[in-house]
């Protein structure tokens, strides 16, 4: 026994079974969140069932399977229900998303094991995406063009129309962002020169007029393409679909309003999968719809990467001229040792308190006089002096700092002072040496540091809720209007995203598997950015690859 | 005792105690040096002759380095480092004030012990003294790396190759780079720091040839642990001990028929 501890195997085998514990996490991690989070887009079968309830109804319930659970049959007894002539010691229970909201109070359903009578699979069940009131589950009866009914392949005919509605929504989409905002975006610009000249007294009559003129002419555009608009809607909504419902009623939907139609009970495996690759492509094209329950995330992938990109500018060369100066000027005293343990120690402030930071400074105070001096004409509405992105990417980027300054220093100590005497002895001054050949090979530690940092900032949600994140932000911070970047503007973070769908939501039922789906994207979104980071640094290594190695 | 007489080249015999100004590219007057309280050089007078090679011998830890290194300055980036006398190059005294310290290195190259590389091209290493003194135009670059490389008889070998990293080069081939990217910026004295201390004996060879010719051009001023190297490439060898200038004559002198007991003491290897 002696012996066995002796030869070491004991600490192998513990060192050993730490790292698989950590690896079974973070597997496990990844695992549970990639599958729940993939899954749900994966086509569900739809089940009618016959319900017979213990009040003696008789009714019909389509919908998919949510989720199940066993429950004991005291607590079901507890709660009332008699169950006579039943043995087992508990009895499954079935989430059942019914869909159809408008004309069921809650979409999701309890059904007792014993309550159903029968279960079947029909295979022309077909469920609905809509633009509002989620899913609609049920037989199609028949396809109206205006009032007549059309004749021929009905699921033809449908997926032939969708597509004409989905082409008719993007158009409407392109003319609204597009054309329509601009308009909306100089009638604001407008209204902001009338407001300047009003305050710098220079409001003649005749720069109103101009104004006026011009306000007009946008107006008129305005007019016409608000027309061209509503035409298309009126052709969206030309064709509408009968359905009868689990209640046996037929309901008439408009087709302006359907996105997808599907009969995910007669899809063989190829289809379900490229259904699924659909789902999972709208899922992250997609833009959110219904109080963020529905629809995609492209918005918080976008406002997540642009702003830890923002925040890479910004901290990079920051930290890198302060762990310059603190490595290679300062004086070696006190002073300097406490500055660094100062800068290490930031890396330890609770990130909710950046956030606080980040508001009480940036902006109300930077913000603030940056409104007073740059832009009085458009207060008391702030321009820069309310959260967004560009203040956001600030914050994160003091947060963290301290890891790009550390891992800067520590590239910098381990370049081979021989390499350093060398360029001195050339002729170099230090600073020609530090440009030529000091920060160069120190780059894959800056890299390093940046790595540190993306993996942080991109995660952390706490202090971007005071300084820019939103739950819905209208637009983007990047379109086609002057000046392209609209760094003021307020964004959406996938971070944020799941905190406000998974707790925040009026259907928490329907938007958990959502949560997973957003958290599985937003691990995601970040080993991608890493991972191109790694990338360069490993070329950067390879290309300094230094003197000892 | 080593026989030196053989493999000494020297075509004109100096005698380093009377050496005119034109002969004399370094001199040094009552160099005292202190690492803090310490002191590591004692009062070194010496005059380095111009177009030859002169060697320091001396046991570890007898200052020998430490003296090359003030002569381009090097001595500047340790802390705690005072130095007192001067060093003159052209009559100026290199310690004095307003001296250009980066302007000095360029007319005093230097080469350490172990090959020392930017992690750049074989033709970016070379040219790195000149783009520093802006020096971009592509045919004089050109010229100066074919000139540099074949001067350290390192052309040949590496022609083909000067874009690739500068680390794919063998331990001699870089060291030979980092000669030729000293003297790429042609300057007047090469101070060589144990050149060959971290080479194989034929890359050794390699570098001692080249020493040789490199004393055509520039004074080449060398510090060894090896005293057959010592006698083999040097024409004026100086023996130092404990911080002092123990003996500085002809190299064939020194290793004869040395004055000091110390210094034969050393060479018959009786310490060091």
């Amino acid at each position: 026994m002696t012996k066995w501890f002796k030869s070491g195997a004991p600490w192998i085998w513990m060192t050993g079974g730490a790292v698989s514990l950590s690896l079974v996490a973070v597997l496990g991690l990844l695992l549970l969140i990639g599958w729940r989070g993939l899954t749900f887009f994966w086509p569900h079968a739809i089940y009618e069932w016959q319900i017979s309830s213990a009040e003696g109804e008789r009714y019909t319930v389509i919908g998919e399977i949510h989720d199940r659970e066993a429950v004991p049959l005291a607590q079901l007894r507890g709660s009332g229900l008699a169950l006579e002539g039943v043995t087992s010691d508990t009895l499954t229970r079935y989430l059942v998303k019914t869909g159809n909201r408008e004309f069921v109070q809650l979409d999701f359903r309890w059904l007792l094991e014993t309550d159903i009578v029968s279960r079947e699979q029909p295979a022309n069940l077909a469920v609905f995406e809509r633009s509002n009131h989620g899913n609609f589950y049920g037989y199609v009866e028949r396809v109206l063009e205006g009032d007549s009914v059309v004749g021929g392949e009905v699921r033809e005919q449908l997926k032939e129309r969708i597509d004409r509605v989905g082409e008719l929504n993007s158009q409407m989409k392109a003319l609204q962002r597009g054309e329509i905002g601009t308009i909306n975006f100089e009638l604001e610009k407008l209204r902001l020169k009338q407001r300047r000249l009003e305050l710098d007294g220079e409001a003649t009559d005749e720069a109103l007029a101009d104004i006026r003129i011009e306000e007009q002419q946008l107006r008129a555009d305005y007019q016409v393409l608000e027309k061209e608009l509503f035409a298309l809607r009126e052709e969206a909504r030309r064709d509408s679909v009968v359905v009868r419902d689990m209640r046996g009623q037929e309901v008439t939907i408009s087709l302006g309003n359907v996105l997808d139609v599907a009969w995910p009970n007669d899809m063989g495996l190829v289809a379900k999968t490229l259904h699924w690759f659909k789902e999972i492509g709208k899922f992250v094209s997609g833009e959110p719809r219904e109080a963020n329950t529905e629809g995609g995330v492209f918005p918080a992938i976008f406002g997540t990467v642009f702003m830890v990109i923002l925040m890479a500018i910004i901290v990079t060369p920051l930290g890198v001229v302060a762990a310059i100066y603190l490595h290679e000027y300062a004086g070696k005293n006190n002073l300097t040792k406490i500055i660094r343990i100062a800068v290490i120690n930031l890396a330890g402030v609770p990130s909710i308190v950046y956030g606080v930071f980040g508001l009480g400074f940036f902006v109300y105070m930077v913000g603030g006089s940056l409104d007073q001096l740059f832009y009085p004409e458009s207060l008391p509405t702030p321009t820069f002096g309310s959260p967004g992105v560009l203040w956001s990417a600030l914050t994160l980027a003091i947060l963290t700092l301290p890891v790009v300054i550390v891992s800067t220093e520590e590239g910098l100590s381990r370049i081979p002072s021989s390499v350093r005497q060398g360029s001195l002895a050339l002729g170099a001054t230090k600073a020609e040496t530090l440009w030529r050949i000091v920060i160069p090979m120190a780059s894959p530690a800056i890299m390093t540091g940046l790595i540190l940092a993306i993996a942080r900032a991109a995660g952390e949600v706490a202090p971007l809720m005071l300084v820019g994140v939103v739950k819905l932000a209208p637009n983007l911070p990047v379109d086609g209007n002057f000046p392209y970047l609209h760094v003021e503007r307020k964004f959406m973070h996938l971070g944020f995203h799941i905190y406000d769908v998974g707790f925040q939501s009026p259907n928490v039922e329907a938007a958990r598997p959502l949560v997973y789906a957003t958290s599985f994207l937003l691990v995601t979104v970040i080993v991608g950015l890493n991972l191109t980071a790694i990338g360069i640094r490993n070329h950067l290594r390879e290309k300094f690859r230094s003197l000892d190695q | 005792m080593i026989n030196v007489a053989t493999t000494m080249n020297q075509d004109e015999t100096l005698d380093i105690s009377r050496l005119t100004r034109e002969q004399t590219a370094l001199e040094i007057r009552g160099l005292n040096l202190f690492y803090g309280s310490k002191q590591a050089l004692f009062d070194v007078d010496m005059n380095i002759a111009r177009g030859q090679v002169t060697a320091f011998i001396g046991p570890s830890g007898c200052g020998k380095s430490t003296l090359l290194r003030c002569i381009n300055r090097m001595n500047d980036l340790v802390d705690n480092c005072r130095i007192e006398g001067e060093i003159l190059l052209h009559e100026q005294n290199i310690y004095g004030k307003g001296v250009d310290v980066a302007a000095l290195r360029r007319q005093v190259g230097m080469v350490f012990q172990r090959p020392n590389p930017f992690p750049k091209s074989i033709y970016e290493n070379v040219v790195y003294g000149l783009r520093l003194q802006g020096i971009n135009d592509r045919r004089r670059l050109d010229e100066a790396v074919e000139r540099s490389l074949r001067g350290a008889a390192l052309w040949d070998e590496v022609k083909d190759r000067l874009h690739e990293n500068a680390f794919g080069l063998s331990g001699g081939q870089q060291q030979r780079l980092v000669i030729a990217r000293a003297i790429a910026i042609e300057p007047e004295v090469l101070l060589l720091d144990e050149p060959t201390s971290a080479l194989d004996p034929i890359s050794t060879l390699v570098i001692e040839e080249l020493i040789n010719t490199l004393k055509e051009q520039f004074t080449v001023v060398i510090v060894t642990h090896n005293m057959q190297q010592a006698a083999r490439v040097s024409d004026n060898t100086a023996f130092m001990y404990m911080g002092e200038l123990i003996e500085y004559t002809d190299t064939n002198t020194l290793f004869t028929t040395p004055a000091k007991k110390k210094t034969e003491d050393y060479i018959t290897g009786r310490y060091g």
